[in-house]
C-alpha cells in the first residue's frame, strides 16, 4: 500500500474518532447525534476496507 | 442508565445493522469469484503480474488465458471488461474462451481486464450487484462491476489526473479509468500497471491485433462502432462493411482522435506495433435518462423513456419495442472479432490467425448467449478458473 493511501486512512480514522466523540458529546439534540453517525457510516465502510 | 444514553444505545444499534447488512452484501460482491471454464482451445493461464510485477498480490491482477493454435501464426489479445459495467465484453470473451479452437496463431483473452473494476459497484445510480445468464444447465451468475477501479486498490484521487507520458490533463476519476491510463508505466498507479501490463504483453509477444471490447449509451455518438486509429482503419472499414452485407448489421468506424490521449485504441498504436481496434455495441442501461438500473433493463435493453426519445429522433442507433437485447450486443461482437482476423489474415498472410467453432451474429441471437458456456459442475476442478 503506497504511503499516501495509509495517510489518507490515517486521516479517515482520525475523522471517524471526531465523529464518534462528538456524537457522545451530545447531550440533547437527537437529530445531531443521528447524523454524526450517517456521517460516520462511509468512513467505518472505508476503514474496514469494504467500500 | 440516562435517557440520553438509551437513545444513543438505540441509533447505534440501528447504524450498526445499517453497516452490518450493507457491508455484508459489499463484502460478498468484491469477493465473488465468476467460474470459467476454458475450452479445448486453452494452451496455457498466467497472471497478468508475469508482465507487470507491481499488480501481484493485488486485486487488480487478472488471469490472462493463451489458446495457441497448432500452427505457427499471428496472434490477437482480446480485453474484456476494460469498463467492467459493460458487460456483453466478458460475455463475447467467455464465449472464445470456452468454445473457440485456434487452428493457426494466437488468441490470447484477458476477460476481466479491469479486475478492480469489477469488485466496484455504484450504489449512486443504483446499480445491481450481479446478473445470470441463463444457460441449458442453470443461470450463471456474473458480478456487476463499475467503470473506474475501486478505491480500495488506488486511492486518493488526484485533482486533476496528468496522464503519463504526453502530460495532459484529464478527469480526476480517470485515474482509476482503464482506457485513460494507457499506455501505462511500470512504477505508475495501479491502473497504469495494468495497462503497462497488457503493453508488455504485446511487446514481448510480438501482438498484431488488439481488440478491446466495450459498450456505450444509445445517446452517445460513439456507439454500435468500431474505432480504429490510421493504421487499423482500412481492416475496420474493410470489416464494417462485410458485417453489413453479409450479416445484416451496422457497426460503422470511428477514427480515433489523436488530440484525446490515454485510449487503448490511439496509445497501443502509438506505443507499439500492434493495430488497436475499440469495439463499442449499443447499451441502454448507461444512459441517463431510464427507468431503475435493473438486470432486466441490463439484458434486454428495453426502455420506455429510450423508446419515447427514440421517436424524438434523439438516439443514435435504431431503437423500437424489442430494446437491445444482450444476444444482439455479444453477437455482434463475436463476428465483428471474427471479421477483423479474417481481413488481417488476407492482408498478412505469414501472420495468418485462424478459429474455428466460435458463434457468429445470427447463431447467438438463435441460441442466447448461455447456449454457449459450460457448466463449472461438470468440468474437472483443474480446469476450472477462477476470476
Amino acid at each position: 500500500m503506497p504511503v499516501i493511501m495509509i495517510l489518507y486512512y490515517v486521516i479517515s480514522a482520525y475523522l471517524a474518532g471526531m465523529l464518534l466523540w462528538n456524537f457522545i458529546r451530545e447531550k440533547k439534540n437527537i437529530n445531531d447525534m443521528l447524523l454524526y453517525l450517517i456521517v460516520l457510516i462511509p468512513f467505518v465502510l472505508r476503514l474496514l476496507r469494504v467500500k | 442508565m440516562t435517557r440520553e444514553w438509551i437513545i444513543k444505545s438505540i441509533l447505534l444499534l440501528v447504524i450498526i445493522a445499517i453497516i452490518t447488512l450493507s457491508g455484508l452484501q459489499l463484502y460478498e460482491h468484491r469477493h465473488f469469484q465468476i467460474p470459467i471454464v476454458p475450452g479445448p482451445g486453452v494452451t496455457k493461464v498466467v497472471k497478468l503480474s508475469e508482465y507487470s510485477k507491481g499488480l501481484k498480490g493485488s486485486m487488480a491482477d487478472t488471469n490472462v488465458f493463451f489458446m495457441e493454435g497448432k500452427e505457427q501464426g499471428g496472434k490477437v489479445l482480446m480485453m474484456a471488461n476494460t469498463h467492467s459495467n459493460e458487460p456483453a465484453a466478458i460475455l463475447t470473451a467467455l464465449i472464445f474462451l470456452e468454445n473457440a479452437v485456434v487452428e493457426k496463431g494466437t488468441l490470447i483473452i484477458i476477460p476481466q481486464f479491469s479486475n478492480s473494476a469489477s469488485r466496484n459497484t455504484k450504489p449512486g445510480d443504483g446499480y445491481p450487484l450481479y446478473f445470470e445468464i441463463q444457460t441449458e444447465w442453470g443461470s450463471k451468475k456474473f458480478r456487476m462491476g463499475n467503470r473506474d477501479a475501486s478505491p480500495l486498490d488506488q486511492w486518493p484521487d488526484p485533482d486533476v489526473y496528468i496522464h503519463y507520458p504526453d502530460k495532459q490533463l484529464l478527469s480526476y476519476i480517470d485515474t482509476r479509468n482503464t482506457n485513460r491510463t494507457w499506455p501505462g508505466r511500470v512504477n505508475g498507479l495501479l491502473m497504469e500497471q495494468v495497462t503497462y501490463g497488457a503493453m508488455q504483453i504485446m511487446r514481448d509477444e510480438k501482438v498484431d491485433i488488439a481488440v478491446d471490447i466495450h459498450g456505450a449509451e444509445t445517446m452517445f455518438p460513439v456507439t454500435n462502432c468500431i474505432v480504429a486509429p490510421e493504421k487499423s482503419i482500412r481492416i475496420a472499414t474493410m470489416t464494417s462493411l462485410t458485417v453489413k452485407a453479409r450479416e445484416g448489421f451496422e457497426n460503422h468506424v470511428e477514427p480515433s482522435p489523436s488530440g484525446f490521449r490515454g485510449l487503448s485504441h490511439r496509445e497501443i498504436g502509438d506505443y507499439s506495433d500492434t493495430l488497436p481496434f475499440l469495439l463499442e455495441a449499443p447499451l441502454p442501461f448507461l444512459d441517463q435518462p431510464t427507468g431503475p438500473k435493473t438486470m432486466d433493463l441490463l439484458l434486454d435493453g428495453k426502455d420506455p423513456f429510450l423508446l419515447s426519445l427514440s421517436k424524438k429522433k434523439k438516439l443514435f442507433v435504431p431503437y423500437d419495442e424489442t430494446g437491445w437485447p444482450m444476444e444482439k450486443r455479444v453477437g455482434q461482437h463475436c463476428s465483428v472479432i471474427l471479421e477483423l482476423l479474417r481481413q488481417f489474415s488476407r492482408k498478412h498472410q505469414d501472420r495468418t490467425i485462424l478459429i474455428r467453432n466460435v458463434p457468429r451474429y445470427a447463431d447467438v441471437v438463435k441460441n442466447g448467449v448461455g447456449h454457449y458456456y459450460h457448466n463449472p459442475e461438470e468440468a474437472k476442478k483443474s480446469d476450472v478458473y477462477f476470476n
